[in-house]
């Protein structure tokens, strides 16, 4: 899974890094509906990257401050394009 | 692909080299792959290096020759396996305390006419703990900061 994979993710994600936000402000600040900004915090909480928490009578989303998840995410992401880069630069010195 | 579990990260990719030569280019031939943009100097990234042997040093050189560790070579066993400490945090910054080191293992197996070379990089955890990631998770150059650099790389590339 790669939760980071996805533009709108990776823009949510940037915007939590900002400070921790409500469905609605994300909504608001991206060009995405509520229901799709729900449907993206869910893949990015169960990805280990962002926390809620609820806060009177709405739920507020933050990068997870244990941060292992948006660690390895990042690693992930990045490892996969070193090594290509890696596999380009090798095979063209090869043929 | 290797499913990725826990604080580490599994990727593999197989190249159209036999594993001598695949070991070699990865390591003594570092600088010619490195994606230029990842770098942790001042100035512009001139050249970076994994000195080819155990203790040797992993590091780049700038444009204004000042020279930047990364981290270290931990085992150099050509053709096979190469492990490397990397000691750079969330900022892409270096940081001596061997506590907050990670470690990467690179191994190249014979696949067909090429080689699959499989990386792991492990130890998150000591790096995603405490204070420090907190302050980096919510401050200005955090990993959302990081991460912004890193989606504008890929549209540079």
């Amino acid at each position: 899974m790669d939760a980071l994979g996805d533009p709108t993710r990776r823009a949510i994600f940037e915007r939590l890094g900002d400070g921790p936000r409500a469905v609605g402000e994300l909504a608001s600040e991206l060009p995405v509906s509520r229901p799709a900004v729900s449907q993206h915090l869910k893949v990015l909480k169960e990805a280990g990257l962002v926390v809620d928490t609820a806060q009177g009578t709405r739920r507020l989303y933050r990068l997870d401050p244990d941060g292992v998840g948006a660690v390895r995410a990042y690693f992930d992401t990045f490892w996969n394009q070193a090594l290509a880069a890696f596999k380009a630069a090798l095979e063209q010195e090869v043929d | 692909m290797v499913q990725a579990t826990g604080a580490e990260v599994r990727r593999e990719i197989t190249v159209n080299a036999p594993p001598e030569r695949a070991f070699s280019f990865f390591t003594e031939h570092f600088d010619a792959w490195w994606p230029r943009s990842h770098h942790i100097g001042e100035a512009e990234l001139a050249e970076a290096f994994i000195e080819p042997h155990a203790g040797g040093r992993w590091y780049e050189r700038g444009v204004d020759g000042s020279e930047c560790d990364w981290g270290a070579v931990l085992a150099y066993e050509p053709p096979h396996l190469v492990r490397l400490r990397w000691q750079l945090n969330g900022e892409w910054a270096y940081d001596p305390d061997l506590e907050h080191a990670t470690e990467i293992e690179v191994t190249f197996t014979p696949a067909g006419d090429g080689t699959r070379v499989e990386l792991v990089h492990r130890g998150f955890e000591r790096i995603a703990t405490g204070e420090t990631l907190r302050r980096e998770v919510s401050g200005e150059g955090g990993w959302g900061g990081l991460l912004k650099r890193y989606s504008e790389s890929l549209g540079a590339s």
